[in-house]
This record gives C-alpha cells, structure tokens and sequence, in this order.
C-alpha cells in the first residue's frame, strides 16, 4: 500500500502567525500564554483571566471583506491552510490551471467547538435588535464545517470536504482520517488538520464550571505546567494546523519536497467517561499500539512521544501509565502545550506538525515550566533546554472530552 | 432626504463595506450579480444596511427586483 507523506504545513498559534515562527519560538522556550484580551473576563468576574492568544490577529493577514465573512475559527484554518498550501507548492494564480485534479484533492479540517463566538454574537443581535440584524452569514459561520469548507473552496477541493469533531483530538483525527482516505487511493492529496478559536465568556465559563482551568492569573507564562507537581489545570489557547498530505508516488512524480512521513495511526475510544480518561489507560495504549502497527514499527523504534498532555492533574500521569503500557520506558517525552496552551481542535495538527519536525531535524523541544517533575511520571520528560536526538519515529498523542484517542506515527523520510 | 446622488454614494459605501468593492465600479448601470459578483448573501447585508441608512424598507419580494445599482437608487428615492 501507498505511503502518506507530508509535503506542506503551515500554522497560526499563540506562539507565532506562521508554523516557522511557531517551531523557532517553542525551541526557544517561550510561552504563548498571556493576560485574555478581551472585556468578557471583568464583564462576568471570571477567576480565569489568562489564555494563550494568537500572536498575530487574523485581520491582519486576510483581506477585510474575507475576513468578516469568516468566523475566527474559518480565519485561522485559512491563513494556516495557505501556508501549508504554498508551503506544498501547489498554489496557484487565480485563473491558472490548478496542480492537483480537484477530484483528487480533499479536504478534512475538524474544530472542537466550532463558531461559537459567532453563535454568541448573533445570539446578542437578536436578543436586542430582532431578527433584521441578525447576519445572514449566521450559519456558514458558525457551522463546524465551515473552516473545512471555506478551505476546500480556496484550494477548490472537489474530492470531498470532511469535518471530524472529537473535541481536543479532533487535529489528531483528521490526519488520521486522511490518511485513511490517501492509503484507501480515494484521492491523490488532503489538505487536513484542525482549527479553534473560541475563546469567549461562555468556553471560559463552561471550562472553569468543569475545574479544568489553571487559575495561575498573577504568572501566565507559568499556569501551563504539564507534568509538574503544582500544575492546576490547562490554559485555554486558539490557532489553527494544517498538513498537506499525500501519496508517496504523487509527490515523487511530481518532484515535492517532502518533510516525513505519517506512517501509521490510531483511533479509539474509551466508552469510560464523558470528560474523564480512563485511568489504566487502556484506549490510549490501544491508540498508540495501533499507531505503531499500521507504521509497521516497533516499540523500540519510537524514540520520542509528543504527549497530548494539557497540565491537568489527572491527565498528565495517565498519558504516561499508558506510554509505559504501550511503548516501554524509552521513549523521551515533550509537552509542547507548556508553552502554547490547548488548541483544542487546533492541538493535535499542530502538536503533529511540531512532532515531525523533530523527527525530521532531530530535535525536540522543551516542556516550559518543570520544575519538579511529578513522582508519579517515571519517564524522560525534556524540560530546560530542547534535546538533540536522532529520531526514526516518534509517536504524536491527542486526547479528547468525550473519550477519543487519536496516536499519530511520524518516521524519518 | 437625499438626492439621487447622495443614494448612489451612500449605497456605493455599503457595497464597498460589504463586499469590497471600489465606490468607483458603483454605478448606476452595474449589475449587482452580473457585475459586482455580489453574492445573495451579501445582498440582504447590503438592503439591511440600507434601510438603516435610508430609512427606507426594502421586502424580499422587492429586493429581487433590484438587479441594478440604479434600480437600488430609483426604489430608495421612492420610497423613503
């Protein structure tokens, strides 16, 4: 069977408006995570005041009149999707001919939540001017499809568009979904990965109502902690990755750069609890043992694993029982939401992005503010300085509310 | 009121808001889909605003009907 293989990939996150700038300011160790701008907070007393917000506005980027069409999720999924499509080398003027048969290209950009701002702000119209001021962009909006589907019609997507939604897992889940698609020769590439950006009153209530925030407000760069002793809950975040994925024959007759290879994933659920992950474990082992069968590897070729880890105190130490299970004591882990916060949707596309470009340049990065790592995790976390290493594969893991298990395997080209 | 001029220049500024479109290509011979590209959606932001600006009410029935810019001004003059 066909090998899938990454040619293209671009990304707006707190750490930077592009995946370049994102991949400099994680091996830096800096953090995305800063003050909420934004008047919700005092509005409602929230106790959260901290997020990690995009570092650069999407209207800074679009063109005005796209981008007041778009929600802020369709916004980020499109800047990152242009980039990666560049990126790809497959974008092209307007009126030329297109590079890939559009019956051959498809699209799956997932979102957690979907438009909600959009849905909240409308909601507001209509409570105080009726129906006339309500947009009738409303629904195109704030439908979670809609950054898969603005995306298809930018690239002009006709092998179809679709939209996973398993909450923190949905990035994870696309790729893997593309894979599939490209493995079962569907289509030829897929312009995949996940976009979030909801950021609002009501997902920041809704989240602490859950006691899942970090309410670390006098530090913001320390509130995302994963692994270590006093982390209290993850920091909200928004952005969007996006992979061009292909055929391996496809991007060899064509001559494209490739950056690495997905070579295998794994899809499960726990049937456990509808926010709780299951404390043995077992889906997400299951995740990665799947992950690493379909690549055809072994545990002992996995070096690294990029953990889905979010800074909650339940989470972290799991995900770790679970690697141990699954891959043994070996593999040496990061945290990359230690500094990004939780992209949600957005989390595992980039989070896959970043895990092949360590496998890719040999280097992984530093999980920010461990300080003390939690007795319970008895694994190589890299924390400090990003660590020069020699990868073959390594494993890229996202976890969702709803109990979604999304193990991604990237290899060496 | 306003004058036909002042609803060409007023209803140029909402197209131009609305869909990115130079106030110059605004003219009264344009027509909104065939010319303007302006899409349906885009329409019914552009009436809205419109009756605001105007104080003018614009039905969907009659909304279809204006397929050019000057038929947006001559309904707008009539009406308001």
């Amino acid at each position: 069977m066909t090998d899938v293989v990454v040619t293209g990939y671009g990304a707006t996150t707190p750490l930077g408006g592009d995946a370049a700038s994102t991949w400099d300011a994680l091996l830096a160790g800096k953090s995305g995570v800063g003050i909420t701008r934004g008047e919700f907070v005092e509005k409602f007393d929230l106790p959260v005041k901290i997020s990690a917000q995009l570092a650069v506005e999407p209207t800074e980027v679009l063109p005005r009149v796209q981008a007041r069409r778009m929600d802020r999720a369709e916004q980020v999924a499109m800047i990152a999707a242009r980039e990666a499509w560049a990126h790809a080398g497959l974008a092209v003027e307007k009126g030329e001919e297109p590079k890939v048969d559009p019956e051959r290209l498809a699209v799956v950009i997932g979102t957690g939540i979907g438009g909600v701002t959009t849905l909240l702000d409308q909601d507001d119209l209509l409570e105080t001017g009726g129906l006339r001021k309500v947009s009738p962009l409303t629904v195109p909006m704030l439908m979670p499809n809609g950054p898969a589907a603005m995306v298809s019609l930018e690239v002009g997507a006709r092998g179809g568009v679709h939209s996973p939604a398993s909450a923190c897992a949905t990035g994870a889940e696309a790729l893997a979904w593309a894979y599939r698609l490209l493995k079962a020769g569907e289509v030829d590439v897929v312009i995949a990965g996940g976009a979030e950006a909801c950021i609002s009153g009501l997902t920041v209530a809704g989240f602490v109502q859950a006691r899942t925030l970090s309410q670390r407000n006098d530090d913001p760069e320390a509130a995302s902690r994963p692994f270590d002793t006093k982390r209290d809950g993850f920091v909200l975040g928004e952005g969007a990755g996006i992979m061009v994925l292909e055929r391996a024959e496809y991007a060899a007759a064509r001559g494209a750069t490739v950056h690495g290879r997905l070579a295998g994933i794994g899809l499960t659920s726990d049937a456990y609890h509808i926010t709780g992950p299951d404390p043995e474990g077992t889906g997400q082992a299951r995740a990665m043992v799947n992950a690493m069968r379909t690549a055809g590897i072994s545990p002992s070729d996995v070096g690294h694993v990029n953990c889905h880890a979010t800074s909650t105190v339940a989470g972290d130490v799991g995900e770790t029982v679970a690697v141990r299970k699954a891959i043994g004591d070996h593999p040496v882990l990061t945290a990359p939401k230690s500094a990004l916060g939780h992209l949600v949707g957005g989390a595992g596309a980039v989070e896959g992005i970043i895990a092949m470009l360590s496998v890719r340049d040999g280097i992984i990065p530093a999980t920010r503010n461990l300080d003390e790592l939690d007795p319970g995790v008895t694994l190589d976390v890299v924390s400090g300085e990003p660590r020069k290493m020699e990868l073959s594969a390594a494993v890229n893991n996202s976890f969702g509310f709803g109990g979604h298990n999304a193990s991604l395997v990237f290899t060496k080209v | 009121m306003a004058d036909n001029a002042e609803i060409l220049t007023g209803l140029a500024e909402i197209v131009e808001e609305v869909a990115g479109i130079d106030t110059a290509e605004v003219s009264a011979d344009k027509s909104f889909v065939d010319d303007l590209d302006i899409d349906s959606l885009s329409m019914v932001e552009i009436a809205v605003q419109a009756e605001d600006k105007f104080g003018v009410k614009i039905p969907d029935e009659q909304l279809a009907e204006l397929k050019t810019v000057g038929d947006a001004v001559d309904y707008i003059s009539k009406n308001q």
